[in-house]
């Protein structure tokens, strides 16, 4: 039962890195600046090797080899949150999504390198350091355009109120939410998202950005559980075309 | 039978494939030599540097080749987190290179690493304090870039993790 619970954990935190590395990479060629465009690739390839490290540890606890987990399973078999898989949008909802993510993901490496389960507190403590730079990049980007011009912060704001809900999907409570807590392995989602709220909104209190009424907010959930919008499975066919035609194929 | 120093020694050719001053042992990611006292089977360890980083495979097979120059037959190569590779692992002779190769070395430091580590450069050029950080993403993934203000060059600094 403990196995299940673990499992459950590493994927839906696999998949979010991996969808949102892909999502990252669509920006290699087109920032709407240099010094963006590198970092927004540069992000990808930190996300995928973060993917990597968990699915990895997936195979080790007995589930199938990397590459066959992140190419082979259609999008219903997916864990990500439905924020990571949406479109790349305009440059704002972009930086509104890696924003809201990653100020989550940190927290998250920074509670499971907590974690009583060995493994995983080894690669969580490696990744938070990494990751620090992905939040420091977006709360920086997000204080400098959210007090720059009135159309950057119109368009922030706008972008801020269409993610939020799906921001909050993050937190989609698992099924074996108790367990991990009783056992010592995560400190369960409810208890990251308080965390998330008050480094989300001490960094939006620098900006013009108006601050959602929290308390009305929809979380959008069901990515945890399969369930997914229509932007993912044409994001898997196009991710695991190569590999779906020679496999054995290097790249 | 070969020594772990020995092994080390072997392994000071084997360099970062995108600073080619730099040795694998002076990056800091080679975390463990051992030689088994009966038959003489050698294990390397290795950490990466970062978890997405391209240049972790190619490191390992230019480990394992320079094992095969050598005539070291019996052999194993690991890479693992289970001691995880941070900037402070760099020596001081990595750092020196680094400086000489155009790169800022990572500032050390104790216990966490805040905001301050990250934002604070010395420029490689002029060696000038007074710089700024424009974007903690570079050309890799270790590297972030900033500007001196006072010889006015854009300069990569090897990223504190």
């Amino acid at each position: 039962m403990q196995d299940l619970a673990l499992k459950d954990l590493l994927y839906k935190i696999a998949d979010d890195e991996l969808i949102l590395g892909h999502r990252n990479s669509e920006w290699t060629g087109i920032g709407p600046m240099l010094e963006e465009d590198i970092a927004f690739s540069s992000m990808a390839q930190d996300k995928l090797g973060h993917s990597l490290a968990f699915y990895t540890l997936l195979h080790e606890l007995g589930e199938g080899d990397p590459d066959t987990v992140a190419f082979m399973r259609n999008a219903d078999q997916f864990h990500n949150c439905q924020l990571v898989e949406l479109p790349i949008g305009e440059y704002d909802f972009s930086l509104i999504r890696h924003f809201l993510f990653d100020n989550a993901e940190l927290l998250r490496f920074e509670a499971l390198s907590q974690s009583s389960h060995e493994e995983v507190a080894k690669i969580a403590a490696k990744l938070k350091g990494e990751i620090k730079y992905h939040v420091l990049h977006a709360n920086t980007m997000v204080k400098q355009l959210g007090t720059a011009t009135q159309d950057s912060i119109s368009r922030l704001q706008q972008s801020l109120e269409y993610a939020l809900p799906f921001a909050l999907g993050i937190f989609e409570p698992s099924t074996y939410e108790q367990e991990l807590i009783d056992t010592g392995i995560y400190i369960g989602e409810a208890a990251l998202q308080a965390q998330w709220q008050e480094r989300i909104s001490a960094v939006l209190a620098k900006t013009s950005l108006k601050q959602p009424d929290w308390a009305s907010l929809q979380p959008v959930y069901g990515g945890r559980y399969g369930q997914h919008t229509q932007h993912l499975q044409p994001l898997l066919d196009e991710m695991a075309e190569v590999f779906k035609i020679d496999p054995t194929a290097e790249w | 039978m070969l020594t772990p120093d020995q092994i080390r020694a072997f392994l000071e050719e084997v360099k970062d494939p995108e600073i080619p001053v730099l040795s694998l042992n002076d990056l800091g990611v080679i975390t463990g030599v051992e030689v088994a006292p009966e038959t003489g089977h050698v294990t390397v360890r290795m950490t990466p540097t970062f978890a997405g980083c391209p240049a972790m495979e190619y490191m390992r097979a230019e480990v394992e080749q320079s094992l095969q120059r050598h005539g070291v037959e019996a052999f194993t190569v690991v890479m693992s987190f289970d001691e995880p590779w941070n900037s402070n692992k760099i020596s001081e002779k990595g750092r020196k290179a680094l400086k000489d190769f155009g790169l800022a070395p990572p500032q050390p430091y104790q216990g966490i690493l805040d905001l301050d580590i990250l934002e604070y450069a010395e420029c490689p050029n002029c060696h000038s304090k007074n710089t700024t950080l424009r974007t903690p993403f570079g050309p890799t993934l270790c590297r972030a870039m900033y500007f001196c203000n006072d010889c006015r060059q854009l300069f990569e600094q090897f990223k504190p993790l």
